[in-house]
């Protein structure tokens, strides 16, 4: 079922979960974090644009895949002066997340990595987690204790 | 035959801008916002998401508002943004066992892992009016209890340990698309499917409904139905590996049925599936039956000449931006169409009058 992953180094596990972090950050809670920060200048080298990734399903949960319908996805790619290239992929429209998400996966692979994680990835995922339990738990709360009745017996 | 016709500028420019007075109401009530439509009126946003067939919960809300409330021409509204897209790419299908889900309960098996979870629904509701809604005031909050954090499986693979239920032919062949290529018959599964999750909700629930009252007899059990988000993955070419991209929420809903069996075939249960965006679960369970009612000629059972056995008849009528367009535009001008039907039928009263003319003289 499905074709094996490739195998990733450490480097390309840990960047996978930052930038899988920041597509889905709260827009909101990323810019305040970002925006204590100084910020380096950059250059584009794909200015942030709007479209649509297809979203596929599998029949029956386990089958082949089929299209289930698109949704939207803004990305963008830049370059620091000091070389290293950052790609924002966030969903929805919000280019200035998009920016923000490729500046900080640039600034992570560079000597600043450590304060990135403290004040922006590490408040986003504590912050995914909190909103994560807190709907499990409203969730856990409405499963069904089943008791049996006795039954009736001649 | 089509003539152009002008004309009619002024009429439609105020024609509009009264719609949008009309849209905005009475100014003395306070006007909608966006986020009020997508946070309060998030199954009508979902609605519009699955149909629209575009993930994007502000853009349907906006539709919703901009379309006064018709979810139709919200949808229609959508499906126009969306043909305006550059396609970035597709994603990876979705793991529909890893999802976080906020609701999960089978018709099939009372005690399955990870349990029966009713999630914010309107079942068991005495479907009474709450006059408390007209006023304002704070929501009680929702109970909390233990948190399930790993992964709940499929009910399905349960009885497919036993091998009493049909197992999906596993692979990853692309499918068509519908939003690239026209619909051509026979569609395979994944074509349907499409379409099915792109359909109006109303017709998917009437041919589903038709299939349970006896046209295309198949009695299906909703072996499951969970909603909730599941993580969105693609391959990004300039990185080498797959990466989040998003989260979305799903309804997903796998029926069984009963199958007698046929020659390659034992006994067994078939199933029916489907998957739509949000919470939409009439429309999931819907377009699972309708799903296993398209399938019974691959499955080897009879097909009967019942609509929601009909590929072509379910397939070319379910897509409700399609039968609105067509529909509709026999009320925009059709004057000279219509004066030449006159003219046919002044023509055919001439003749019969002095057929009956010359008859009575003889």
């Amino acid at each position: 079922m499905g074709k094996p992953e490739a195998v990733l180094s450490p480097a390309q596990e840990a960047r996978k979960a930052w930038m899988g972090l920041l597509a889905t950050s709260d827009a909101v809670h990323l810019a305040e974090r970002i925006g204590a920060l100084d910020l380096p200048e950059f250059d584009w080298l794909r200015r942030p644009e709007v479209g649509g990734v297809m979203v596929r399903g599998r029949m029956g949960g386990t089958g082949a895949p089929f299209n289930l319908g698109e949704m939207t996805v803004t990305r963008c790619s830049l370059r620091l002066a000091t070389g290293e290239v950052g790609h924002g992929y966030v969903q929805g429209r919000d280019k200035r997340q998009a920016e923000q998400a490729a500046l900080v996966d640039a600034l992570m692979q560079g000597p600043r990595a450590d304060e990135l994680r403290d004040a922006v990835l590490a408040p986003l995922e504590a912050a995914q987690v909190v909103s994560r339990t807190a709907r499990a738990a409203k969730a856990a709360a409405t499963k069904v204790d089943f008791f049996t009745m006795v039954r009736g017996e001649d | 035959m089509y003539v152009a016709v002008k004309g009619g500028e002024r009429a439609i420019d105020n024609a509009h801008a009264w719609l949008a007075e009309e849209r905005r109401g009475d100014v003395t009530v306070a006007e909608l916002t966006v986020p009020q439509i997508r946070e309060q009126l998030a199954l009508a946003v979902n609605r519009v998401m699955t149909e629209g067939s575009l993930y994007d919960p502000d853009l349907a809300a906006l539709a919703i508002k901009q379309s006064r409330g018709d979810l139709i021409e919200a949808i229609f509204l959508i499906r126009a943004y969306r043909t305006t897209l550059p396609r970035i790419g597709h994603s990876h299908p979705v793991e529909t066992d890893k999802m976080a889900c906020d609701r999960r309960v089978s018709a099939t098996f009372k005690d399955v892992p990870g349990g029966q979870v009713l999630g914010p629904t309107f079942d068991y509701t005495h479907r009474l009016l709450d006059f408390k809604l007209m006023a304002e005031g704070e929501v009680p909050e929702a109970a909390v209890a233990d948190p399930r954090l790993e992964p709940t499986p499929h009910v399905t693979s349960f009885l497919n340990k036993e091998g009493l239920i049909q197992s999906e032919a596993a692979g990853d062949e692309i499918p068509p698309d519908l939003t690239r290529e026209p619909l051509e018959l026979p569609a395979n599964r994944a074509l349907r499917l499409q379409a099915l999750t792109r359909g109006d909700e109303g017709f998917i629930l009437s041919m589903a409904y038709s299939t349970q009252r006896g046209y295309g007899n198949s009695h299906a059990f909703v072996g499951e139905l969970r909603i909730g988000k599941v993580a969105v993955e693609m391959d990004i070419p300039e990185l080498g590996f797959a990466i989040e991209i998003g989260e979305v929420e799903l309804t997903e809903c796998e029926t069984v049925n009963k199958f007698a069996g046929s020659k390659v075939e034992p006994p067994q249960f078939t199933r029916g599936y489907g998957l739509t965006f949000g919470q939409t679960e009439r429309k999931a369970i819907s377009m699972a039956l309708v799903d296993r009612s398209l399938r019974s000629k691959e499955l080897g059972v009879e097909v009967s000449n019942s609509p929601a056995h009909d590929e072509e008849f379910v397939l070319y009528h379910c897509d409700n931006i399609q039968a609105t367009g067509f529909l509709e535009h026999i009320k925009l001008p059709h004057y000279v169409d219509f004066q030449s039907e006159m003219e046919l039928v002044r023509k055919m009263r001439v003749e019969i009058a002095s057929a009956s003319a010359k008859e009575a003289a003889e």
